[in-house]
């Protein structure tokens, strides 16, 4: 069983961000950049199928600069048993992302790509549905539990109003959400291991054709300051005041 | 321009033709499941007649085949609509924008990334576009009557095998994304029990929905999907209150186009002071008990 994890390098989801005051870009306030969240919880899933069964193998991939690399190796030294970089330094928007990760899913033939529902950058939560749909292949998004077995995938999914199961043959796409797993700390050995494993760069197959562009950046709009109130008596006759509660 | 807006119920038809008058253009609407008389706007109503949403694969397929000689194809964000629209958007070969909050153009929009951080003006460079939209940022759309009906024979051959779908009851409670107030409650909040008495007290008291914080959902005293937030539901009610919640940034992109937002926190310097209109430093032990008494109808 061969599982493929795409990972993407985004920005400290816990760093401020902001906009440049000229709308051209964003300022990270020089935080860190980390594996895509969502992304570690699908790493995280994949070990843990690999520690029930040994034959199963993870390979990680991302696809941008050579900068990917660290998040690469912090794929291998959770437990990744290879890691390939399609180094690029194009934008890349969702759709391109899923074109050429669809082009290295017909190479790697895995039976399963295990994703994140969502980048906390770009907040797309696109990519994965397009793969999906460029394989011709199932998919079950915001994954809360995955059973594999005889060349089935049980999913229990989260959806608008509770959950609901799915089960489809392999291949097929699953995205993770939050409460999937909680990813393991990395502990050094791991970290050492890592340094051996194999990582591949190479040029991506595909060419980024971007479908969106981004034209410029702003800060959402403020809410006028607010007051503090000393009692409860107080907030419910501003409530009643401000027409929101009778 | 003519835009096809995909309704999953017919609640979702008044949401939907804000989007549509925005646009600009004139719009039919593909209601999936159950049937409605009012159009709010549309030019034509397409009844597919589902019995239920049938899984992404089928049903992108399904949407994609009615979808041709439309330029925008468009739906409410919700997790539904976010399983299936990146699907049609590659069947289509349309350029997808996710969440949208305003419309500049046929052609470019508005949409938070970096949970509500930063607001990003997009342009869509395909001939065709898909679109989820966050209908609460639009101007709510008037009847306009019995709209032209049509039914439709939606075809969704699906890979997909649904074992079981329960939803978890949500005891009787508005839907939380359209829910007029919103009580939410934080990791204080001790058990299910607890959270139960206390914020859905409040809530029922004023007739609203229950939300929470992920950490709230994480520990296991609320359920899924009452989780407001960047990776939650997005609601944008008359009035949320928020109880023990410290006001993430992740908390805060799925609130904070409330109308009205009152904040009970215990930590005077919390950051969901700064967005909150009314701000209670009090243990919400003592705060909830004594606003259900006065609020209580
Ligand atoms: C990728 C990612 C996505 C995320 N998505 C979401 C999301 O969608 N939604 C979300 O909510 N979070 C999300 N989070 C988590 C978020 O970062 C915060 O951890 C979370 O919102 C904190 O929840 P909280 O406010 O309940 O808990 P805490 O931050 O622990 O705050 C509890 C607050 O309660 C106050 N308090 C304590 N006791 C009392 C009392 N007796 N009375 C009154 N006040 C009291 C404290 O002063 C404190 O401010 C996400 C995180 C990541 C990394
Ligand atoms: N540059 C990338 N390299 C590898 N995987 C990516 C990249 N961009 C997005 N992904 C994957 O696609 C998922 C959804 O991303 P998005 O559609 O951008 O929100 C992410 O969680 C990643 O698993």
């Amino acid at each position: 069983m061969k599982i493929m994890v795409p990972i993407k390098r985004v920005v400290d989801p816990y760093a401020k961000v902001k906009a440049l005051p000229d709308g051209t870009g964003l300022d990270t306030g020089g935080a860190k950049f980390e594996i895509n969240p969502f992304d570690e919880i699908a790493l995280e899933e994949a070990v843990r199928k690999r520690e029930a069964d040994p034959s199963v193998q993870i390979v990680a991939v991302s696809i941008g600069s050579s900068s990917c690399e660290d998040q690469l190796r912090k794929a291998l030294a959770m437990g990744a048993d290879e890691a390939i970089l399609i180094e690029s330094d194009a934008e890349w928007d969702s759709p391109s992302v899923a074109a050429e990760l669809a082009a290295l899913a017909k190479e790697l033939a895995p039976d399963l790509v295990l994703m994140g529902k969502q980048a906390t950058d770009d907040d797309n939560n696109q990519a994965a549905q397009m793969l999906a749909a460029l394989l011709d292949w199932p998919q079950a998004t915001f994954a809360s539990k995955l059973d594999l077995a005889g060349g089935r995938a049980t999913v229990a999914r989260e959806t608008d109003t509770g959950e609901e199961v799915l089960e489809m043959a392999l291949p097929c796409v699953v995205t993770t959400d939050l409460r999937l797993n909680e990813p393991r700390y990395i502990a050094l050995p791991g970290i050492i291991k890592a340094r051996s494993k194999p990582l591949a760069k190479r040029p991506p197959t595909t060419e980024p054709r971007l479908r969106t562009r981004t034209v410029r950046l702003d800060a959402p709009p403020t809410r006028p300051p607010g007051r503090k109130v000393g009692s409860v008596d107080e907030l419910v006759s501003e409530l009643k005041a401000r027409g929101v509660v009778a | 321009m003519k835009a096809l807006l995909i309704a999953f119920d017919p609640s979702e038809l008044e949401p939907l033709a804000r989007f549509g008058a925005a646009l600009g253009a004139p719009f039919d609407v593909l209601l999936l499941t159950g049937s409605a008389d009012d159009g709010y706007g549309a030019s034509e109503m397409l009844l597919a007649g589902l019995a239920t949403v049938p899984p992404a694969d089928g049903l992108a397929k399904g949407i994609a085949s009615v979808a041709e000689g439309y330029t925008h194809v468009a739906a409410a964000a919700s997790m539904r609509s976010k399983d299936v629209m990146p699907r049609v958007a590659v069947l289509l070969d349309a350029g997808m924008v996710t969440d949208a909050i305003a419309v500049l153009d046929g052609k470019t929009f508005q949409r938070p990334i970096v949970a509500g951080s930063v607001i990003a003006t997009v342009t869509v460079e395909t001939e065709r576009v898909a679109l989820t939209v966050r209908t609460s940022a639009f101007d709510p759309a008037t009847p306009t009557g019995s709209a032209n009906k049509r039914s439709v024979a939606l075809y969704c051959p699906t890979a997909v095998a649904r074992t079981s779908a329960e939803s978890q009851a949500s005891g009787g409670r508005p839907d939380l994304t359209q829910a007029k107030v919103v009580v939410s409650g934080g990791r204080p909040l001790k058990d299910a029990g607890t959270f139960e008495k206390l914020i859905g007290g409040l809530a029922d008291a004023l007739g609203g929905g229950v939300g929470a914080t992920r950490a709230a959902v994480d520990s296991g005293i609320a359920p899924n999907e009452a989780q407001v937030g960047q990776t939650g539901k997005i609601v944008a009610p008359e009035l949320y209150i928020a109880a023990g919640v410290s006001g993430s940034t992740q908390h805060l992109a799925g609130m904070k186009d409330s109308k009205c937002i009152v904040a009970i926190n215990t930590d005077g310097d919390a950051p969901i002071f700064e967005v909150a209109d009314f701000g209670l430093v009090e243990d919400l032990y003592t705060a909830i008990p004594a606003l259900m008494e006065r609020l209580r109808p």
